[in-house]
């Protein structure tokens, strides 16, 4: 009798629910931080975060969106996965742009979406929504787990698949059904991908055609995009470069890959780079890209890109290579495994020289520039005071339009994984919230979010997370009272007439934050910007700044819409 | 150029969607995808005929293929020697005047009758998509009431003239 019972409290004790599954798996995956928000269809997720005493946190956000691109800030600053929970129909939908967002950045990102009951999935049940159906086209994989044995293995095979190769997101759809199905808990997690290989170590044999055209060149750049921030390469590029002295270009995701300012640095390449790198690329008679996709709003007009360089692409990903620019040396690899394989060549470079003194007095004679104003505040400026007064070693989100741009010309990168911004995508609302997960990320570190009046409207509900975490997010305002990008185009292309552009009502943004209980401070006289900086950035929590700048300054140089790279508008004054 | 391309896939919730939809996006043109069992459990072919405008476009269309986590394997098979066959239903009209004489027809393409009604014949076609076409044209006089095929799908022979058939994706190219 006594034996049975016992046996019994066994048999009870090994079982579990899908809940718990979940739970075991995400420790078991190492997550730190879970970004997340709550409804029906994820009740019992909920509860076993709950009743588990889970070895990872949970931050919950005001608004899915917020969670997801928190964990994007958090995936890119870290180096790890991000983690998304959200319920079933509107917060799942919810999490699209963030989706979308990491998929164009090849943000690696776990995302759980709960789903209605198996019984009623197909019936347009409650909240229900087609997950996998809606995220199949903005997904790197996705699943819906309709058996509660596969749940480990899948979990386990999302990470792979979100980390490995091209890093993306990977979304899992759990039924309610299965969340709080009672179960044993005794299930395998490994998994077999015959048809995910990812090919990481590049061909030699192409390698030392990269270092045979090096020879011959007379005028090399090198394109160094995210991906070889993805790969934690920036020590080998920096290897690599000067033992060829190659001068480099930096995409815009690519900031950071190469210390911006350095010798060899020619700065930003692409709509709003520089004049130096734009042209660097059209004359240029090689081309190394690593890790960079060539995006159009890099490349402009095609037809007039690099015309006269053989291209040689490393990346990881083969679809990319040869998809919009002719590729005479293709290589498929990890960027930090093709530089290794490079830097054990025998350096036997061409010569560079009249090139080099080239791109130096191009730089003397084309240098980024802008206008002072006094008040309001010229932005470009502001932007260098935030250098200066963070030593250049602030991790920086920003959002989408014009201040995401000053932000990539006048704040120079030194470290890598200091700088988070939407590329792809261009998805206002970003930076706020990325911002917040950059922090999570790196708890003592200065993060700044630098955002515009308009994009910090679509996601500042998150700024209750910045009290509830207690995080020291340091948020700078370029507040010009109008979506300045759109502002710029009408400005430039349809004869200033500014349609839905200008805002005449904005918040006070100082009010706002002090309402969340947060330090809000203003400035609209430049004078007054070093005082205020340091005091912000040396405050011990989150401080908001409403930085008046002026709503007329553009964003130059630029290749207009449809223009080759040699063909950039406002180069100078 | 029109191309047969065959892709070994792993059977699994949404991968025909999820490829479809792709080639979609992407803005390829597709004539006609068979999808059906390999002699693998849990692995399934499916044969696509494309119409790309270049090498360059072919390319990206291997290359996305592969890139699924899904696909395993991709072949351009339609320069190797190949089998290739389709399967059609039709339904055509059919009197007492023209039943006898729609059966010699159709028995020339070794095709069968497989429903038989007072007013129509139901006519089952294998074979490479021109037989299959030529048989449909010459039933059309007839008036055809209904019509389905099933799409290509092919196969590469045994033995290959030459030096047989290569995977397109020689540097094992998946992302
Ligand atoms: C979600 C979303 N909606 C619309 C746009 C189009 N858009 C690009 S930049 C921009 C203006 C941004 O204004 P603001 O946030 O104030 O930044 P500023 O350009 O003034 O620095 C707009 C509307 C976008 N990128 N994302």
């Amino acid at each position: 009798m006594k034996v049975n019972a016992n046996q019994e409290v066994e048999v009870k004790s090994n079982l579990v629910t899908g809940s718990d599954l979940l739970v075991q798996a995400l420790e078991k995956a190492g997550v730190e931080v879970v970004f997340g928000y709550p409804g029906g269809a994820v009740l019992p997720i909920y509860d076993a975060l709950h009743r588990n005493d889970t070895s990872f946190k949970h931050v919950l956000s005001r608004h899915e969106q917020g969670s997801i691109h928190a964990a994007e800030g958090y995936a890119r600053v870290s180096g790890k996965p991000g983690v998304v929970i959200a319920t079933s129909g509107p917060g799942a939908t919810n999490l699209i742009t963030g989706i979308t967002d990491a998929m164009m950045d090849s943000i690696p990102l776990v995302v759980f979406t709960g789903q209605v009951a198996e019984q009623v999935i197909g019936t347009d049940a409650f909240q229900e929504a087609d997950m996998i159906g809606i995220t199949t086209p903005v997904t790197k994989y996705n699943y819906q787990v309709n058996n509660i044995a596969d749940l480990p293995r899948i979990v386990n095979e999302a990470f792979h698949i979100a980390t490995t190769g091209r890093p993306g997101p990977v979304v899992i759809d759990i039924p309610k059904s299965i969340s709080e199905t009672v179960t044993i808990n005794d299930y395998e997690d490994d998994f077999y991908l015959p048809g995910y290989q990812p090919t990481v170590y590049p061909n030699p044999m192409q390698i030392s055609k990269i270092t045979d055209v090096l020879s011959k060149a007379e005028r090399p750049v090198l394109l160094a995009g995210a991906g070889i921030l993805l790969s934690g390469a920036t020590e080998e590029l920096k290897q690599f470069v000067n033992n060829w002295e190659i001068p480099v270009v930096t995409t815009l995701l690519g900031l950071g890959s190469y210390p911006g300012g350095d010798n060899l640095s020619l700065g930003m390449g692409g709509m709003h780079g520089t004049y130096t790198a734009n042209t660097a690329i059209y004359e240029s008679d090689l081309l190394i890209n690593i890790g960079a996709r060539f995006d159009d709003r890099l490349t402009g007009n095609l037809q007039h890109f690099a015309p006269n360089a053989k291209v040689a692409h490393i990346d990881i990903d083969p679809a990319e290579i040869g998809k919009n620019v002719k590729t005479a040396i293709p290589i498929v690899a990890d960027a930090k495994q093709a530089l290794n394989v490079l830097l054990q060549q025998e350096v036997k470079r061409g010569d560079y020289t009249k090139w080099l003194d080239k791109l130096k007095s191009n730089q003397k004679k084309y240098p980024l520039w802008y206008d002072r104003g006094d008040s309001p505040i010229s932005p470009q400026w502001l932007i260098e005071q935030i250098h200066e007064k963070s030593k250049g070693e602030a991790v920086v989100t920003t959002d989408v339009g014009q201040h995401q741009m000053w932000a990539a010309q006048f704040y120079p990168f030194k470290n890598p994984d200091n700088w988070v911004t939407s590329g792809g995508l261009g998805t206002m609302g970003f930076g706020f919230p990325a911002a917040i997960g950059a922090q999570i990320a790196k708890p003592d570190h200065l993060v700044i979010s630098v955002v515009g009046d308009g994009g910090f409207q679509m996601t500042l509900q998150e700024l209750a997370i910045l009290k509830s975490q207690n995080l020291p997010v340091k948020v700078v305002i370029l507040n010009n009272d109008a979506l300045g990008m759109v502002r710029q185009w009408q400005e430039t292309f349809y004869e200033k007439r500014y349609s839905h552009s200008l805002f005449s009502e904005n918040p006070d943004f100082v009010k706002l934050a002090e309402s969340y209980g947060i330090k809000g401070m203003r400035v609209s006289d430049e004078k007054d910007v070093p005082k205020v900086l340091e005091e912000a950035f040396s405050h011990d929590g989150p401080v908001v700044i409403d930085c008046r700048i002026d709503r007329d300054t553009c964003v130059y140089p630029m290749i207009a819409p449809g223009k080759g790279m040699h063909e950039m508008i406002g180069v100078t004054k | 150029m029109k191309r047969i391309i065959i892709a070994t896939v792993q059977d699994r919730g949404g991968v025909l969607n999820r490829i479809t939809g792709m080639l979609n996006r992407r803005q390829f043109n597709i004539e006609s995808i068979s999808v059906g069992a390999s002699d693998v459990k849990g692995i399934s072919k499916m044969t696509f005929v494309v119409e790309v405008s270049d090498k360059q476009k072919l390319e990206q269309l291997t290359k996305q293929l592969n890139k699924q986590i899904d696909v395993i394997k991709v072949l351009d098979v339609t320069d190797k020697a190949i089998v290739t066959r389709e399967l059609a239903l039709v339904k055509v009209v059919a009197t007492n005047q023209t039943r006898a004489e729609i059966m010699t027809l159709i028995s020339a393409f070794r095709a069968d009758v497989i429903d038989i009604s007072k007013d129509s014949l139901t006519i089952q076609v294998t074979g490479k998509p021109e037989k299959v076409d030529a048989l449909i044209s010459l039933l059309r006089p007839y008036g055809i009431k209904d019509l389905t095929k099933t799409g290509l799908t092919a196969f590469p022979r045994g033995y290959q003239p030459e030096q047989g058939f290569s995977e397109l994706n020689s540097i094992s190219a998946h992302g």
